[in-house]
């Protein structure tokens, strides 16, 4: 066994590539954000009915997945398991560059973005809205730390430990934060609930794992590093015990939904005739984000193949947009009850399902917000000693290999 | 500080002779209405402190009898056209961009605010009194 | 020192303060706080303008709305047009990004059939959600219990849009021009039914309720809910009415007769 060392990637053509690939989303974005401005909201899909849409989908997936691709190294420096400390530095690196996509995505959504120094000086400590920008730029700042504490020579692993210990708090706290945006929407029988804190916790837990298994496998492809199947096996069933995780805090949102007369309209809507949203949520979210994902990674044979496990990773994250998609957009394409007993019309959509189509610089925005993800971290590992030379399996976790001639 | 700065360059500008001034500095509209009690030059430093601060009187207090209202400028500083129009206060070289785009300071103002008067009556009352110690005052500690 | 709000009268001139940039940072972040700020050192405000501030928003008062829709009619929507020309919002011929501060919603009680027939606006509720998260303190209420948006601090998030109970709020989707100067919109920023905030603070009566009267349905009574000898105290007192979403416990100052 050799010592782990982390050393800078080497810029491949492939990586040269990709990072032109990247840039030009980001270009992209940063046009569709200017179109946006000067033209308004008008040129998205997003309307008076709809106010939140494929932006925050975008935003919110990256956030959340930010949350959760920290968990590697919490596992490893919090939970001291050692096969995946050689992960933690890529983990911190992952979800600051996922936190500042999705930040990015949200901020270049707003109707005044050029006001962000606003949102920055002036807070309602009433506003969970105002407690999250508090938690993101916290988020920042500890993890940052984390990282510095990780890298730098010297530090004694027992500063390490309780600098991870207050980054995974943090990233608990921030997940909450998120998901009480909508449930303490009290108006809104689609969200108001107290589930949406723990629910966003556990989907952050696997998205974020899913995108962290997607670039570490990616990165070790295209600098030439080893990626042991066993360390890579042990990351799928993690993942499918998050997935699992999802489904069974979902089965309970609805269900608790469901036992409420109030609530029976906008639950059939999502579950029964919803049409999109009824589509996405049982093929996107539950079979392909879940179900499938489950199959593959806990398969008696074909669940340690890296084939299935990087299948499970990738449709875990279209079945997070899809949940993420159903959730936002579909919980407000349900119109409010205001007359509950009567039915409503009127020229402002009352009593209507209301309508969405994603344009195409909504689709721009959140796709740049991704690639910026995906760049900083690619930048973070170029000049940055993030990545072990080697992540084979004999390095990792030599104790469960030594008996097993791995 | 560097808003005072400006506004001295642009005084500089405005101290030259006329044909002089036209190529170096911003030539500002004639207003109509009593001019402001507190001159010329307070009003070019303060305006837009004053702004900030009394917008808030009206908008969270509800007094609608403050000093510096963007209303109030538009209704006196607003030029007319040829045919007696109300010319918008921000179109080029009207009252509020001529000597904003000469400094290159943005504002934002008129994407929400009216930029002509509501209705050609619209007086506006320029304040009689003037307290010119307290004036002095003020003047002291803003160059401070 | 609050004293001298709750009077409503004396409050010293807050129309130049010592040091305005330093005012600048601090100010109505929470607005009583602010105040506290300025009343409790009198000697730093400066009155060059002379004269005292007006605060018309007075916490003695509650202004509130009275709808009986018994009086509305269906086809009527005298109070939607009054609203559109007073404060300048219009169809564009895009329904679905248009502003509507106001709008008639007819109703059909789906167990007897009955139908009814109503104005919708802003609630102007005591607890208002869209107050609690709005992230930069856009969203505010007055002392008089109007809620209206600062649109100067308005970010453009729209989470108050999303914690609306009644689909009051409207997002300006487009460049705008030709404003009201009474009523300042634009681009990027929330708005909603400012009771006609303006006409109010000048002892008028909101454009709807004028319009309404001027038709003769008279369906919609204005008034400071607070003084017993108001019209719409006395009819609140008298008939029995009740406020939309009642069940959120926001005590709007909206309420509605005959529903």
């Amino acid at each position: 066994m050799q010592r782990t060392i982390y050393r800078e990637i080497k810029l491949t053509p492939q990586i040269i590539q990709l990072a032109v690939l990247l840039v030009v989303f980001i270009l992209a974005a940063g046009g569709a954000e200017l179109y946006i401005e000067e033209y308004g909201h008008i040129v998205t899909g997003m309307t008076n009915q709809i106010v939140w849409g494929l932006p925050h989908v975008f935003a919110i997936f990256l956030i959340v997945a930010a949350s959760g691709a920290l968990n590697v190294a919490s596992i490893a420096s919090v939970f001291g398991k050692s096969p995946y400390k050689p992960l933690a530095r890529l983990s911190g690196l992952l979800a600051l560059a996922l936190l500042a996509g999705g930040l990015a995505v949200l901020v270049l959504d707003l109707g005044r973005p050029d006001r962000l120094i606003v949102a920055m000086t002036k807070y309602n400590f009433v506003s969970i809205f105002a407690w999250n920008i508090y938690l993101y730029t916290g988020f920042f700042a500890v993890v940052g730390i984390y990282l510095y504490v990780q890298m730098e020579r010297g530090i004694s692993p027992s500063v390490v430990k309780v600098v991870g210990t207050a980054a995974f708090l943090w990233r608990l706290a921030l997940t909450t934060g998120t998901g009480s945006i909508f449930g303490w929407l009290v108006a809104r029988d689609a969200y108001n609930s107290a589930i949406m804190a723990p629910l966003f916790i556990v989907m952050s837990f696997a998205f974020g794992l899913a995108v962290f298994i997607l670039v570490v496998k990616s990165i070790c492809g295209l600098t030439g590093r080893a990626f042991g199947a066993r360390l890579l096996h042990r990351l799928g069933r993690l993942l499918g015990i998050f997935v699992a995780g999802v489904l069974f805090f979902v089965a309970v949102q609805h269900l608790t939904n469901l036992y409420s007369a109030q609530r029976i309209g906008v639950e059939r809507f999502i579950l029964l005739s919803g049409g999109i949203y009824t589509q996405l949520f049982w093929f996107g979210q539950v079979l392909i984000g879940g179900i499938i994902p489950l199959v593959l990674v806990y398969h008696p044979t074909g669940g340690a193949k890296p084939a299935s496990i990087l299948t499970a990773s990738a449709l875990v994250i279209i079945g997070g947009f899809a949940q993420l998609y159903v959730l936002i957009v579909g919980g407000q394409a349900y119109p409010l009850d205001i007359f509950p007993g009567f039915a409503a019309s009127s020229s402002f959509f009352d009593g209507q399902i209301n309508t969405y189509t994603p344009s195409l610089p909504e689709i721009l925005l959140g796709l740049g917000g991704v690639a910026l993800a995906l760049a900083l971290t690619g930048f973070g590992m170029k000049i940055l000693r993030i990545l072990p030379t080697t992540l084979s399996d004999v390095n990792v976790d030599p104790l469960n290999n030594s008996g097993k001639g791995a | 500080m560097k808003a005072f700065l400006t506004v001295l360059i642009l005084l500089m500008g405005l101290g030259f002779p006329p044909a002089l001034s036209q190529t170096l500095g911003p030539v500002v509209p004639k207003a109509t209405g009593n001019p402001h009690p507190e001159g010329n030059l307070f009003m070019r430093i303060n305006h837009s402190k004053l702004l900030l601060q009394d917008r808030n009187l009206t908008v969270r207090l509800g007094d609608r009898n403050i000093g510096a209202s963007l209303k109030a400028c538009v209704a006196c500083h607003t030029s007319t056209d040829k045919n007696g129009q109300p010319i918008p206060i921000n179109a080029d070289k009207q009252f509020c961009s001529v000597c904003h785009e000469y400094v290159s300071a943005k504002i934002d103002c008129f994407q929400c605010h009216a930029t002509v008067p509501e209705k050609k009556t619209e007086a506006f009352l320029i304040p009689k009194t003037s307290d010119s110690n307290a004036l002095a005052a003020y003047l002291k500690e803003t160059s401070e | 020192m609050s004293c001298s709000l709750k009077n409503g009268s004396e409050l010293p001139a807050l129309k130049f303060n010592k040091k305005p940039t330093e005012m600048g940072r601090r100010e109505f972040m929470r607005s009583g706080a602010a105040l506290a700020t300025i009343t409790l050192a009198p000697g730093v405000t400066l009155m060059a303008f002379g004269g005292k501030a007006e605060a018309n928003a007075n916490p003695a008062t509650r202004w509130g709305l009275l709808v009986d829709t018994n009086k509305c009619t269906p086809d009527c929507d005298a109070c939607v047009t009054a609203c559109s020309t007073e404060n300048g919002w219009k169809d564009t011929g895009h329904p679905e990004t248009d502003a509507q501060w106001i709008r008639k919603v007819d109703l059909v009680d789906l167990a007897t059939g009955r139908e009814t027939s109503l104005p919708v606006m802003c609630q102007h509720c005591e607890n208002p959600p869209c107050v609690d998260v709005c992230p930069t303190g856009a969203s505010f209420k007055r002392a008089d219990g109007i809620v209206l948006v600062d649109k100067h601090i308005c970010i453009g998030c729209r989470y108050c849009m999303m914690a609306c109970p009644y689909k009051a709020r409207s997002f300006v989707h487009e460049p705008l021009t030709g404003q009201k100067s009474y009523a300042p919109r634009g681009i990027g920023t929330v708005e909603s039914c400012t009771l006609c905030v303006h006409r109010v603070d000048s002892g008028r009566i909101p454009a709807c309720v004028e319009a309404c009267d001027a038709i003769g349905h008279r369906a919609l009574i204005f008034g400071d809910m607070n003084d017993p000898e108001s019209d719409i105290a006395k009819r609140l007192l008298a008939y029995p009415s009740l406020a939309l979403r009642d069940d959120l416990g926001l005590n709007p100052g909206v309420r509605y007769t005959s529903l």
